[in-house]
């Protein structure tokens, strides 16, 4: 089985991945520019993963119940609902939408 | 000074930056900090390790090879891929491939902390090890700079939920996770990273979201899993020609 090997290449990238950028750039001053470029990396991150994870399975965009649980997600947000019981009612949401028959 | 510890490599200039931010000095009050913020992101990164758990001896790796891959990679989106790939009958070669593709985002977000990490090339490195996308966004600090102690308090407990929660889901691999809708999990946690993060942002980071996933979800179709992501990164570049 490649399991293993899959698992060990899968680690090494992994680590390489996550330790070059901390590794090029030492301990020294910020221009302002790469300041903004970095605030900025969050949100176009997390809306991009948000995205890819909700509305698309793999390759192909996919509307389905998790995206409506997420959506449902998302309105809670905005109410000010911690993270924790936002995660498990956009799950249960989810669920409850299979169950009837969404994709 | 520290740096006599095993430090025989460290280079002239880094030890001038140590002296001033020692690597190894534990500042406790924000290791507290984050792990006092981390109990609900480490409750969820429970719930996605045990789909991970679920999924991976359902796709057929071992308990045990899926445990290990927790403990020693760390990185969901990776993991999911990866051993998708290789359930579907891929080769190694496109497992990796895709799990690298899946942790591309680590690249620029690396390259954004590496200027808050003390030490040398190699320490930085092994730093730049504790970041998940949850306790890189919460440690980002308003003038672009991370707190580094915080992040690692944050990640600390997620860690050990990550390979507790596969431990937990190989134990249940009759679960359907589908079925339970743990698949809405990690989008809903990103959302929730993402709406703190608009919450303190200016009025730039909404249309930067709504590029990055607009460039990503017309991406999706086109090129492989994970490159979407890495892609919509580059919308955070509007911030080059931006005036302060």
């Amino acid at each position: 089985m490649s399991v293993w090997p899959t698992i060990a290449l899968v680690a090494l990238v992994t680590f390489g991945i996550k330790g070059v950028g901390p590794a090029l750039l030492g301990d020294r001053p910020l221009p302002a520019s790469f300041t903004r470029v970095v605030l900025l990396l969050a949100p176009a991150l997390l809306a991009a993963l948000v995205i890819t994870n909700a509305a698309a399975d793999g390759t192909r965009v996919q509307i389905g119940a998790d995206t409506a649980g997420v959506a449902v997600a998302g309105v809670l947000l905005l109410r000010g609902v911690g993270v924790l019981p936002v995660v498990v009612v956009a799950a249960v949401a989810t669920a409850l939408l299979r169950l009837a028959g969404l994709p | 000074m520290g740096r006599d510890r095993g430090g025989e490599r460290l280079q002239t200039r880094d030890d001038l930056c140590e002296s001033q931010d020692r690597w190894d000095v534990v500042d406790r009050e924000r290791l507290r900090a984050g792990l006092r913020v981390s109990p609900p992101y480490a409750a969820a990164s429970l719930l996605l390790s045990f789909s991970f758990g679920a999924v991976a001896t359902a796709a057929g790796p071992s308990p045990l090879a899926a445990i290990v891959m927790s403990a020693v990679v760390y990185a969901g989106s990776a993991q999911f891929a990866s051993i998708g790939i290789l359930a579907a009958g891929g080769g190694v070669g496109a497992a990796v491939g895709a799990a690298a593709l899946m942790n591309s985002r680590f690249l620029p977000m690396g390259v954004a902390l590496g200027p808050s990490l003390p030490g040398g090339r190699f320490r930085r490195a092994l730093q730049g090890q504790a970041v998940v996308d949850s306790s890189w966004a919460l440690a980002l600090r308003e003038d672009g700079t991370f707190d580094r102690w915080f992040l690692f308090g944050h990640s600390a407990p997620q860690y050990a939920c990550w390979v507790v929660g596969t431990a937990l889901g190989v134990l249940t691999d009759r679960i359907d996770p589908q079925a339970l809708g743990l698949d809405a999990v990690f989008p809903a946690f990103f959302l929730a990273l993402l709406v703190a993060e608009l919450r303190k942002g200016s009025r730039t980071s909404y249309g930067v979201a709504l590029a990055g996933a607009a460039l990503a979800l017309a991406l999706v179709p086109v090129v492989p899993v994970g490159v979407p992501v890495l892609v919509a990164s580059g919308a955070a570049l509007v911030g080059l020609r931006e005036r302060s």
